[in-house]
Order: C-alpha cells, then sequence, then structure tokens
C-alpha cells in the first residue's frame, strides 16, 4: 500500500491532477461566494448537468463536428504530407514554394469559408470540410518539408558511401529526421482543427453542428448550455491532442524513452 | 548578402507567379465551365463537389478589382476606402490583443519559472487552453465584458472583448516558448551568475531574458497570425460591425447582391494577414541581423 | 561499362592508386575554387594512411573524391582497381566522420545494422555480425541504447563500428576523433589500431594532430593549402604500437619530421 501510493505521488499525472482538481474546486466554490446567479460564467457543476441536459441534442452536434473534423484531419494531413515529400524531392521548387505557403499561412484562412459555402452549398459539410482541409494543411506542409530538409549532411553522405537509391535516402533518413517536425505541426493542428471547424460552422454548413448549437445557445441566453457545447468541443480537441500524442510517442521511441 | 537578394527575388517571383497562376486557373475554369455548360452541377460525380462557373459563384477578376473603386451606395465611399478602415479597426483590435498576450504569456512563464511544481501540475492546462473554442462565445464574453469592466477608468467597449479573444490565442505560444526560452541558458552561465552572487531577478533580466529571444520570435510570429485571426473571427462571431471580418461577414449574407463585394473584402482580411507577418518579420531580421553582427565584430 | 584500364605505368594494384588529380569546384566560374592539384599518391592493400594539413588544403576533398562521393575535374582515383564510384557502387569501402552521425532513431544495434540491411544480409548473420563489432568496441551492454543515450566517446565507437561492420576492405576516416578529449582520443587510437590489425583493412585517416598522424600511420601524407596539394610522404616505421611508443624517441624524430614539412 505504502508503495502504491509512492507511486501515486510520484507519477507525472499526479502534479496535474491535484491542480485541476485545487482549479475545479476554487472555480465552484469561488463563484457560489462571489456570483451566485453565475450569468456568464456557471459554475462547473452546471455545465455539467446543462450537458446531461442537453445530451441528446449535444452528443448529436459533437457526431456531426467530428466527423468534419476527423475527416478533414485526415484528409489535411496526407496531403500536407504527400505534398512535402513531392516539393522537397526538388531543391529549388522547395527553396520557392516553402516560403510561399508561409505567407499563405499568414492569410485567415477561416475567412474563406463563405466563398466555400457558395461554391459547395451552405448546408453542406464538404465546404466546412474544405476549409478545415486548408487550416489543417499549411502547418503540416510547412513543418514536414522543413523537417525533409532539415538533415545531418554526413548521414546522407554516409548512405550515398553506400551507393543508397534515392528513395532509400528518404526512408531511412529524411523521414525519421522529419518525424518531430511532422508530430509538433500535428499536435497543433489537433487543436486548431477543432477550434477551426466550430467557427466554420458560423458561416454556414448542418444546423445540428457544434458551431451553431453553440449560436444558438448564445442567442437565446442559454449561457449554461452554451458553455457545455463548449466543453464538448475542447474534449474532442483534448482527444485529438492525446492521440496525436501517443502516435508520436510510439513513432519516436527514442525520443520520449527515459533513460 | 547577394545570394539572399537573389532569393528574396526569387521568391517575390514565385509569389507573382503563384499568383498569376491562381487567377489563370481560376479564370481558366470559368472558361471551360462556361463552354461545357452553366450548371455544372450536372457533371456526373465532380459535379457534386465543383464550384459552378456562374458568375454569381465565381465572379470574374476583372469585376472583382474593379468593385474596390465602386461607392458601396450612391456617394457613400468607395470599398477600397471602407476595406482599409475596418482593416485598421481590426488591426486596433489585434495590436491591443497581441500586448496584452505577450505581457500576460511573458508573466506566466516567468511564473511557471519560478516554481518547477506549479509548472509541472498547470502545463497540461495550458496546452490543454487552447482546445477550448472560447472564440465561439464571443457573444457571450462580449455581455461579460459589458457587465463586469465597469470599474476601469476607460469605458468598456466591446472592441475590446474582441481584443480579449485574441488576448486568449495570443498568451499560449508566447507562454510556451518562452519559458522554453527562459531555460534555455546552460548550467555552466547560470553558475557563473551565481558566481557573482546576482539575485534571481538579476540572473533574469541579465541572462536568461536574452537567451530566451530566439525562442520568443518565432512565438511573436505566430502571436501575430492569432491575434489578427482571433479579432477577424471573434468580430464576425461577436458580430462587432466596425472591422474587416464582420464587414466579410455582411457581405457574404448580402452575396447575391454583390459577389464580388465579399471576394474583395476576403483579399483585405488576407492583406491584413499578410503584412501583419511581414511586419513582424522584418523586425525579427532587423534584431538577429544586429545580433549576428554584434557577434562577428 | 567504361571501365577505366589501369594506368600501366603504375606499380603492382594498389588498394587505392590517384594519379594526376585536379579538382577544380565551379570550373570557368568566376568563384572556382582549386581544390585540389597534382595529387598523385598510391595506398597499399593493409596500410594505414593518414592526411594531414592546415584547413583548408582539400583533404576532406581528397577523401570525398576517393569516396566516390564527388567526380575528379582531372585525373583518376581507382580503388581496389575500379573507379571510385564503382568501388562505391560495390560497397568496398566504410565510412566514419568527425561527429558520430548515428542515426538517432536506432538503437545502437540498428545503427550497427544499418549498411548489413543495405548489403541485404539476412537477419541471423547481422545480429551474429553485429554482436562481434559490439565485443571489439567493448560496447555490448549498451546494445539496446539510443544514441543519445551514450558519451561522445562511445558514439564515435559505434560510428566505428558502423563503419566495419561489413568487413569493407578500405575504411575512410574524416577526423573521427577531433570532437573527443585526450584521454578518450588516445584509447581510440589504441582501440583502432587493434581492429585494424585484427581485420586487415587499409585505412585512411584525417586528422589535424601530428602525433595522433605519426602514432597511428605506416604512411603520413602532408597536405597544403591553396592549391592543395600533397606537400611530402613521410613513411613510419615503428613496429608494433604499444602505450610505451609514445614515450619512444624514433616517435620524437617521426613527430619532428613532420612538423617541419608542414611548416615547409
Amino acid at each position: 500500500m505504502n508503495r502504491f501510493l509512492r507511486s501515486c505521488l510520484t507519477s507525472p499525472w499526479f502534479l496535474p491532477l491535484v491542480f485541476g482538481l485545487a482549479g475545479l474546486l476554487v472555480w465552484e466554490i469561488g463563484l457560489l461566494v462571489i456570483n451566485p446567479d453565475g450569468f456568464v460564467l456557471p459554475r462547473p457543476t452546471e455545465i455539467l448537468s446543462e450537458l446531461q441536459a442537453n445530451w441528446d441534442e449535444i452528443s448529436q452536434a459533437s457526431r456531426n463536428t467530428g466527423f468534419i473534423i476527423v475527416s478533414s484531419l485526415f484528409g489535411g494531413v496526407i496531403l500536407g504530407v504527400v505534398a512535402a515529400l513531392i516539393v522537397t524531392r526538388f531543391r529549388s521548387a522547395n527553396e520557392m514554394i516553402t516560403p510561399l505557403a508561409v505567407a499563405v499561412n499568414a492569410i485567415p484562412i477561416v475567412a474563406l469559408a463563405p466563398i466555400f459555402n457558395n461554391w459547395l452549398g451552405l448546408t453542406s459539410p464538404r465546404s466546412n470540410q474544405a476549409v478545415v482541409v486548408l487550416l489543417v494543411f499549411f502547418p503540416v506542409f510547412i513543418n514536414t518539408s522543413r523537417g525533409l530538409t532539415n538533415v545531418d549532411p554526413n548521414q546522407i553522405e554516409l548512405m550515398r558511401s553506400l551507393a543508397s537509391k534515392p528513395w532509400t535516402i528518404i526512408r531511412r533518413v529524411r523521414i525519421p529526421s522529419a518525424l518531430p517536425f511532422f508530430f509538433t505541426a500535428l499536435k497543433l493542428v489537433s487543436s486548431l482543427c477543432v477550434v477551426g471547424a466550430i467557427v466554420v460552422e458560423y458561416f454556414g454548413g448542418r444546423q445540428d453542428s457544434l458551431g451553431s448549437k453553440i449560436t444558438t445557445y448564445a442567442g437565446f441566453t442559454q449561457y449554461d448550455a452554451a458553455w457545455a457545447a463548449v466543453l464538448a468541443g475542447s474534449l474532442m480537441g483534448i482527444a485529438l491532442y492525446a492521440l496525436a500524442s501517443l502516435a508520436e510517442r510510439l513513432a519516436m521511441p527514442w525520443a520520449t524513452r527515459q533513460s | 548578402m547577394p545570394e539572399r537578394l537573389r532569393r528574396l527575388l526569387l521568391q517575390v517571383l514565385a509569389a507573382g507567379a503563384a499568383l498569376l497562376a491562381i487567377s489563370g486557373i481560376y479564370s481558366l475554369y470559368k472558361v471551360i465551365g462556361r463552354a461545357l455548360d452553366d450548371g455544372q452541377r450536372d457533371w456526373w460525380f465532380i459535379g457534386t463537389f465543383l464550384p459552378r462557373s456562374t458568375d454569381r459563384d465565381m465572379p470574374p477578376i476583372r469585376d472583382i478589382i474593379s468593385e474596390f473603386n465602386k461607392p458601396l451606395r450612391e456617394g457613400g465611399p468607395e470599398l477600397i476606402n471602407l476595406i482599409w478602415d475596418a482593416s485598421l479597426f481590426t488591426l486596433r483590435e489585434a495590436l491591443a490583443g497581441f500586448v496584452l498576450g505577450v505581457i500576460i504569456g511573458m508573466a506566466i512563464a516567468i511564473l511557471l519559472l519560478r516554481s518547477r511544481t506549479l509548472e509541472k501540475g498547470t502545463m497540461p492546462y495550458v496546452i490543454a487552453s487552447q482546445t477550448v473554442p472560447l472564440i465561439a462565445i464571443t457573444p457571450i464574453i462580449v455581455i461579460w465584458g459589458r457587465k463586469n469592466f465597469g470599474f476601469l477608468p476607460w469605458e468598456w467597449q466591446d472592441w475590446m472583448s474582441v481584443s480579449l479573444i485574441a488576448v486568449y490565442l495570443t498568451f499560449f505560444p508566447v507562454a510556451v516558448n518562452g519559458l522554453r526560452g527562459l531555460q534555455s541558458p546552460d548550467p555552466d552561465a547560470k553558475e557563473l551568475m551565481d558566481s557573482y552572487a546576482a539575485g534571481w531577478w538579476q540572473t533574469l533580466w541579465r541572462l536568461r531574458l536574452p537567451a530566451s529571444l530566439p525562442y520568443l520570435f518565432p512565438a511573436f510570429k505566430i502571436a501575430t497570425l492569432a491575434s489578427i485571426i482571433g479579432a477577424i473571427v471573434g468580430e464576425i462571431s461577436a458580430a462587432q460591425s466596425d472591422g474587416i471580418g464582420y464587414l466579410i461577414l455582411d457581405f457574404a449574407s448580402k452575396y447575391s447582391t454583390g459577389p464580388e463585394r465579399l471576394y474583395a473584402s476576403i483579399i483585405g482580411a488576407a492583406v491584413l494577414g499578410l503584412l501583419a507577418a511581414a511586419v513582424i518579420t522584418l523586425a525579427e531580421f532587423a534584431i538577429l541581423v544586429r545580433r549576428r553582427q554584434a557577434t562577428r565584430s | 561499362m567504361t571501365e577505366t584500364t589501369k594506368d600501366p605505368t603504375s606499380q603492382s594494384q594498389g588498394a587505392v592508386d590517384i594519379l594526376d588529380l585536379n579538382k577544380i569546384f565551379l570550373p570557368g566560374n568566376a568563384s572556382q575554387v582549386i581544390a585540389l592539384t597534382d595529387i598523385n599518391l598510391s595506398i597499399a592493400p593493409r596500410s594505414f594512411t593518414t592526411l594531414i594539413g592546415p584547413s583548408g588544403c582539400g583533404k576532406s576533398t581528397l577523401l570525398r573524391l576517393i569516396a566516390g562521393l564527388i567526380e575528379p575535374t582531372e585525373g583518376s582515383v581507382t580503388v581496389n582497381g575500379k573507379t571510385a564510384n564503382r568501388a562505391r557502387q560495390d560497397r568496398d569501402y566504410g565510412m566514419a566522420f568527425q561527429t558520430a552521425s548515428l542515426f538517432d532513431w536506432r538503437t545502437v544495434r540498428k545503427n550497427i545494422e544499418l549498411p548489413l540491411e543495405l548489403l541485404g544480409w539476412s537477419r541471423a548473420d547481422r545480429r551474429k555480425r553485429t554482436e562481434e563489432m559490439l565485443e571489439l568496441v567493448q560496447l555490448s551492454e549498451f546494445v539496446n541504447s539510443y544514441p543519445r543515450e551514450l558519451s561522445g566517446g562511445m558514439q564515435q565507437r559505434v560510428a566505428i563500428a558502423r563503419a566495419l561492420a561489413f568487413r569493407p576492405s578500405l575504411l575512410l576516416m574524416d577526423e573521427p576523433f577531433g570532437a573527443l578529449d585526450e584521454m578518450t582520443r588516445e584509447h581510440m587510437q589504441t582501440e583502432l589500431l587493434r581492429m585494424w590489425q585484427e581485420t586487415g583493412t587499409t585505412v585512411i585517416f584525417i586528422t589535424h594532430s601530428i602525433s595522433e598522424a605519426v602514432f597511428l600511420s605506416t604512411q603520413v601524407c602532408v597536405m597544403s593549402p591553396r592549391p592543395g596539394q600533397i606537400t611530402a610522404k613521410v613513411d613510419v616505421d615503428l613496429g608494433e604500437r604499444t602505450e610505451e611508443t609514445r614515450d619512444r624517441d624514433d616517435f620524437f624524430d617521426y613527430i619532428v619530421q613532420v612538423r617541419e614539412a608542414l611548416r615547409s
């Protein structure tokens, strides 16, 4: 038992758990004391009970938005990686295209939503997908192509000294070297695409989506319910982030293993 | 230096070529679409996810450009002036959000630097904060701002609530990268400061902060863009009617009466984002060049 | 096939034969760089040749020409009777650099196995050879460690094991001990000599250190910069090297000889 207790105390989960619970407690009790009508920022228990009360609606909306998020995440990541693999094959193309992508990434892509809505249909999830795919594509493309070109030249020379074909060098040197860069981007877009997808739903898409639910709740001053829908969104974001981190751990044991 | 200049020139050329190519493809698509069939919805399969080439769905580029010079109403200001004013308004929101976000981000970084326990206990929540789509509830923030900031010496305005959204997106990269930068000096340098009996704040000011600059600049870059995007989207969500984001929303809802206006306003937002990125890149370049010259001499 | 026929004037076939070699980077360009001129060098099988000279004298360029990683502007490089490029295709040599350049994502075992994988060895053969190599560099207990879990000296030993793993007849080393501290360095030199004797490889070795060059080599080639050329060849005959060799008078004589050649 003593041993169990000690392993709990030294676990990396212990401190965040303590701080999290303490934070929730302060939030709950603080609001009970200071702001008993709980107008704008509801107490955690209020959010949870609203989540329960609107469970059917919110879970359905989360499923719809979740589908857009997951499908676009996959699409954007695959497109970004493939594009990076192609572009980095040609050095001069890479020198021109990557800075261009960095510039495009400075554009508020979400603002393109109304155009896509007109192209692909106001209520069609396709237009939402298109915008979120773009949102995901650029960070993945930029980071992956940086990783693919950021290689120890000695390692390339070593591979050439062993008469390796270009594809062998890509597979055995460039791709492993790019993994840390890729996962940085993956973790970034895994939370970015949730926020992006919800915001894009402001402009159009299905009516039973998280974005439009939040707008509706807020419009009818059901703030607790709006917060419950926001909670559902962040839970999806946290889940995706956790998955991305897990994938990183599995794919790069050398970077995370404790010695 | 000429090598860098050559590269810059090449990149500018590439950007111009890309812009031309995109307009070219856009126009070519329209021409082909027009020649084949205006109602491309009938095309087998492809038609379901390709835009129609009508002037309503894809206004000609010429029309979009000339729209900039047309007034919205008879006798009113030209669209370009409208976009300019709205962009400046959004820029102010973003700038306020950026400045406050950087201050808060640095404060968090310094706080977490002081206490390892605090860092371990709260870092996961700093990361998780970015998964909360707070931007979606800007209307609530606006109401919250009106209700709760009465104590401030100045009158709370709705755009400041939009800035708060920008703050929320901005503090994160600054806090995370700032902490990494503050932790970056190696033990030798810290021991050197200890050997001078320098205090914690002296070490922070003379060693840790300068060492964190290379980490902070990328963060500032991300934060700049985040603040602009936060301001634009916050406006859309809050229906804050003076900024470029609202202009986009407004033109989107009146799309049928002037599709060109929507395109023009989106181009305005894109230019705003690009200009902000250019300014922060130049600032980084200037400071890094000074540093490099300093290390060389 | 355009195999270059062997020059009839050269003596019996060496491990490496370099004839009238010139290397110019960006020839004809305004910023052309003459890297090497009039290099003639014959390296006997099982010998240990060191290239020594100041920075920018083209040592690394010469090594990369022998490796077939770059092409000479004029002249020929023959490795084991073949063109350098052909020898590279046949995987006739192993290579080690100043930085260990291990693959972070591979364990020590997988790093050493890399060339064997590329050569298409079976799993069992790879395992067996890797165990042997690890024993040779005395790192057996670290077989499943990742490079970043090892010290710099240990990483360098893994890199050398990787270069030697497929028993190439030629070993090319570009300042492999440059980043090591003096103690580790002397230890590694002894290790390298032991491995050289056990495996019977021909070694070409770049260094900045005169004592290292003398201690290791059977032949020291002294190079000078602008344009890079070989200014002197010193044959070293110290017999079997032990730690005592470093204190012997003839060891110091050779050091003086090489130092003077470097100054002239």
